[in-house]
């Protein structure tokens, strides 16, 4: 594996090679000694030129595990802001010899545009890049829906028949395209709930369903309910009346998790907004996995970075993306 | 290219039952030990090996897998490859004697790596070695305690372990060079 750009790009196959390393990683994090010597002398960089804790210290952490040693480039207080290009900081990363580079960024698309412009040879991970992905995100997700479903007995499995219903502003979520493409890659069925306004204007290329009411798709009964931050960063236009009123439609309180069946999922990414799409008992309840996402991502980091990183420089037999 | 076969099922067979022998003799009994194979081949082995132990000396012994993959020195010199499970029993390996089973012993650098990784589960009181084929060429200064069959071989030779459990077919053979 060259660059992991997107979801949309892997192959089912692709898919479970790095959740099945990704159990593998995890296992090593139950022994004594964590650390694993497997990218000793290697560099990672993360490069984020947007505002993030837990995906940048979640990348820190799966290199450390790796002892691979990590730079921290933050846009804010660096040359960034003083209006150097991302040419120009990608290719001072690479003279200080950068093998890997994490990055997000506002705008869509930039991670592609830094692995295919030929201005740097490290691997390139997306760790979100505007409305567009956030692969490693979707990876732990799936990771972790498959580690409740089949725990010990997991490697090799994919989702087929798994009903995940994502919830909330579909529009502007990298999360949720992530997970619609790589969790029907994996064959589960996905259904969007989302307000009219915060859906895109053409959604019939995606493999999924949508919406608009929370409580018809709660009904059904599905294995795993995400729902995703309102991000009120982005809330600039009149998308919903108020908050109070997202929070009665579409927001999981403790009523609608009774609607679900008890060995479903409630799912959120983080940071979570608790009271806004998500009450605090709901947060908190034993079929809630966010936690296990934390964790998790952290395993599903180390097996990326550990793809990317090994292997000659070369396109193995996972084979050159798209 | 010419493909010669150098052990046969039984000549496989009777090699284990020496090594469980051998093990239980140099041991002084099953008393504190642990098997642990290399995946996969190794694995395969180990998981023989314990019941024989086992039945001459009338004890169930430990086995488990122990994966060297994220432990290699060689990661950046070929394909990415894939971890595989490693199973720890439960009683662990502190104080314990561990024998690693591996089907072949070459330039020695797995065998490192499992010493490594064998650091980051626990403390063990021994560590032994039991090779299934021993074919030469040691680039580290690694020896086999227990030895199926040493079977001298040029570098450019290939010794292919083939076992029913992962091959569906049960012998060792080597392939000379093109």
């Amino acid at each position: 594996m060259r660059h992991l750009l997107d979801t949309r790009g892997l192959s089912r196959a692709q898919a479970l090679r790095i959740l099945d390393v990704a159990e593998d990683m995890a296992d090593t994090q139950s022994r004594e000694v964590k650390k694993l010597p497997t990218l000793r002398g290697k560099t990672v960089v993360n490069l984020f030129f947007e505002d993030s804790t837990r995906t940048r210290i979640s990348f820190e952490a799966a290199a450390k595990r790796l002892s691979a040693d990590v730079i921290n480039f933050a846009a804010k207080g660096s040359s960034v802001s003083k209006g150097e290009s991302l040419k120009d900081t990608a290719q001072t990363l690479e003279a200080m010899g950068a093998d890997a580079v994490v990055v997000r960024h506002s705008a869509s698309g930039a991670p592609r545009t830094l692995a295919t412009s030929g201005w740097i040879s490290a691997g390139v991970v997306n760790a979100g890049d505007g409305t567009h992905e956030h692969p490693t995100q979707a990876l732990l997700d799936a990771f972790t829906i498959r580690k409740r479903r089949f725990g010990a007995d997991s490697r090799s499995r994919g989702l087929d028949g798994v009903r995940v219903v994502i919830v909330g502003d579909v529009l502007h979520s990298r999360v949720a395209r992530s997970n619609l493409w790589l969790l029907s890659t994996l064959g589960a069925e996905v259904t969007l709930v989302t307000p009219p306004t915060l859906i895109p204007q053409d959604v019939r290329a995606w493999p999924a369903r949508v919406l608009y009411d929370l409580d018809e798709a709660l009904a059904e009964g599905p294995e795993a309910v995400m729902m995703l931050r309102i991000q009120l960063e982005r809330m600039n236009a009149a998308f919903f009346p108020s908050e109070r009123e997202y929070s009665r439609r579409w927001g999981l309180d403790s009523a609608r998790v009774e609607m679900l069946p008890g060995d479903s999922l409630v799912m959120h990414p983080g940071p979570m907004n608790r009271g806004l799409e998500i009450s605090a008992d709901a947060a908190d309840s034993p079929r809630s996995t966010v936690l296990e996402q934390v964790a998790n991502g952290v395993s599903v980091r180390m097996a990326v970075l550990y793809l990317l990183l090994t292997g000659e420089r070369m396109d193995d037999e996972m084979g050159e993306k798209r | 290219m010419s493909t010669r076969i150098v052990l046969h099922e039984a000549d496989i067979t009777r090699a284990l039952t020496r090594i469980a022998h051998e093990i239980l003799e140099s041991n002084r009994g099953a008393e504190n030990l642990v098997l642990l194979g290399i995946p996969t081949r190794g694995a395969t082995l180990a998981e023989r090996l314990a019941p024989i132990i086992g039945s001459i000396a009338q004890v169930e012994v430990p086995v488990g897998a122990l994966d060297v993959t994220l432990f290699r020195d060689d990661l950046a010199r070929n394909p990415t490859r894939s971890p595989q499970p490693t199973h720890i029993p439960d009683g662990g390996i502190d104080g314990r004697t561990v024998v690693l089973v591996d089907d072949v012993l070459f330039s020695g650098r797995s065998i490192r790596a499992a010493l490594d990784a064998l650091q980051a589960v626990g403390r063990p009181a021994a560590v032994r070695l039991a090779i299934l084929v021993d074919r030469g060429h040691r680039e580290l200064p690694i020896r086999p305690d227990f030895v199926g069959k040493n079977i001298p071989s040029s570098r450019q030779e290939r010794v292919n372990v083939r076992l029913r459990e992962v091959d569906g077919e049960e012998l060792v053979s080597i392939e000379e060079a093109r």
